[in-house]
């Protein structure tokens, strides 16, 4: 019975994707249009564009650039959040700026830094924080401020103060919200690694999916396409382990008081 | 006229003090925008003073082709908008109200969602060249998702002995999905909707960029690359106020359209 639901729980992961790909082989194979290289072509190629060479030169790189770019939105971010949402007066001086900020479509900053950064790796990093940093710090006031009142009272009348209110109160209380952030950061941090790659650079994924695009090698362009697909969904799943581990008392709660 | 202000200030400390603070801080942020290149702490070159940015801008507004291109993103915005509402609304109401098709579907979809909608550009540029319909195609892709995922949301939380009913009327399915579903769900969709509109916004703007589509972003790459720095960020001024509005004017449309719904009753509380 459990082999039934488990090969029911396959049927249903696999059955679309492979009917859609098959969809793709035959289609590609009869229609022959250059756009649309068959599965089989782009299997093909993908080893030899990414995996011989271009994966320390390009792909490692870029994931290094985002890497960089998106933990440090992630530290300022949730620094500077618990900062402004702890003090009131300042949060409301800093508000409508911040919302002003944050309405700035991330990739029109790409141009701007390239004037200050030229167009290494720094640009790239400051664009990726830049990018990411706004849902992260505007989430971590937004959770700071809403804190049960009672229970930094409770901290208080026990004197816990400085250092160890901020790590064992204020930052777990801030959590969830601050993942929600994190979360939304996640993509646009992604968004902007391509991007700023795509715009100007010497080297990194976007920059090799353009070449190919210019140069119409249509089946390592589309290797590209599905190698940023699954870098995407690795981060995504990666994302959910974390959130998941960290909190798991958080989403224990909830269940029960549903 | 001090004493009645300060007096009003401190009787109501809590209505004004937001507002108060808020305008003290963009005031400083004008401030700062203005002297920091003045003074020379940053190259003016790269960043020019605020007076000059203002100048600048209102060079735009008397360029018949900063209104061309205004245009240009105004309409691929709501165009990408509208189309991803009405696919997102259609996948979305059948494949939560058929669960054999959520569910065969359910992998390709969280497969689909977590790519970077930008690493379509390549592809669209071939399908499409440097048009208009090469950014829609972006746009409709990155906010397609937001609408999909409210909707099917939403036609999960609809009161299951409301459906019962409708069946055991023998409502037709349309009639089922007009009168009973639809209602249900128009606080979800339009809350998808809200979201969709500052994520299609800045696809917008960034297709316009990279690809070069006509619209505002393609002037900022114009302005940049030919060195008219003032000219740029007066240009990225437009977008974030093009941002702001949209993000207010979402979120009071959501409130005025659903004024007799349980979030926002509470909220105003």
């Amino acid at each position: 019975m459990t082999l039934a639901s488990l090969g029911k729980k396959l049927f249903y992961v696999f059955a679309v994707p492979i009917v859609i790909v098959i969809f793709w082989i035959v289609w590609a194979d009869s229609a022959k249009s250059p756009f649309w290289p068959s599965p089989v072509v782009i299997a093909k190629v993908f080893p030899a564009t990414w995996l011989d060479g271009r994966i320390q030169e390009d792909v490692v790189p870029s994931l290094i650039r985002f890497l960089t770019g998106y933990l440090g939105a992630l530290i300022l971010g949730v620094m500077l959040g618990m900062i402004i949402g702890s003090i009131r007066r300042l949060r409301y001086f800093l508000e409508p700026t911040l919302e002003f900020f944050r309405a700035i479509p991330p990739p029109v900053l790409v141009p701007i830094v390239m004037l200050f950064a030229g167009i290494g790796d720094g640009m790239k990093v400051i664009v990726i924080i830049f990018g990411c940093i706004w849902p992260i710090l505007l989430n971590t006031i937004e959770g700071v401020r809403g804190i049960d009142g009672v229970q930094l009272d409770t901290a208080r009348s026990y004197r816990i103060n400085g250092w160890r209110r901020t790590v064992k109160i204020i930052l777990p209380s801030a959590s969830p919200q601050i993942f929600i952030g994190a979360r939304q950061a996640l993509s646009i941090g992604l968004i902007m690694m391509v991007i700023s790659e795509m715009f100007a650079a010497t080297n990194g994924i976007g920059f090799n999916i353009v070449q190919f695009q210019r140069l119409f090698a249509l089946p390592e362009m589309w290797s590209g396409i599905i190698l940023l697909g699954v870098i995407g969904v690795c981060a995504n799943a990666l994302f959910r382990l974390i959130e998941g581990r960290v909190l798991t008392w958080y989403f224990n709660m909830q269940v029960k008081e549903k | 006229m001090t004493t009645a202000q300060q007096t009003r200030v401190r009787a109501r400390p809590k209505r004004n003090e937001p507002l108060l603070f808020g305008a003290a801080g963009i005031l400083t942020l004008l401030i700062l925008l203005q002297t920091i290149p003045t003074i020379g702490i940053v190259n003016p070159k790269f960043f020019p003073p605020l007076s000059e940015i203002l100048q600048a801008l209102m060079v735009q507004f008397s360029r018949p082709e900063f209104w061309s291109a205004f245009g240009s993103t105004i309409l691929g915005w709501l165009l990408g908008l509208a189309i991803a509402t009405a696919l997102g609304v259609i996948l979305g109401i059948l494949l939560a109200s058929v669960p054999v098709l959520g569910k065969l579907m359910h992998s390709t979809i969280e497969f689909l969602r977590p790519i970077p909608s930008v690493a379509l550009v390549p592809l669209a540029v071939l399908l499409f060249g440097t048009t208009m319909n090469a950014t829609l195609l972006l746009v409709i892709y990155a906010s397609l998702w937001q609408v999909l995922f409210q909707v099917m949301y939403g036609v999960k939380d609809v009161d299951p002995v409301a459906i019962d009913t409708a069946k055991s009327y023998r409502l037709s399915t349309w009639t089922t999905i007009r009168r009973v579903i639809w209602p249900s769900i128009t606080p979800y969709v339009i809350i998808g909707v809200r979201l969709a509109a500052a994520v299609a916004l800045v696809l917008e703007i960034t297709g316009e960029l990279v690809i070069g589509s006509p619209g505002i972003g393609k002037l900022i790459v114009t302005a940049q690359s030919s060195g008219a720095t003032a000219s740029m960020y007066s240009l990225v001024l437009i977008a974030a106020l093009l941002g702001v509005v949209v993000n207010i004017g979402a979120r009071t449309a959501e409130q005025k359209l659903l004024f007799w719904h349980a979030s926002i009753r509470t909220e105003a509380h």
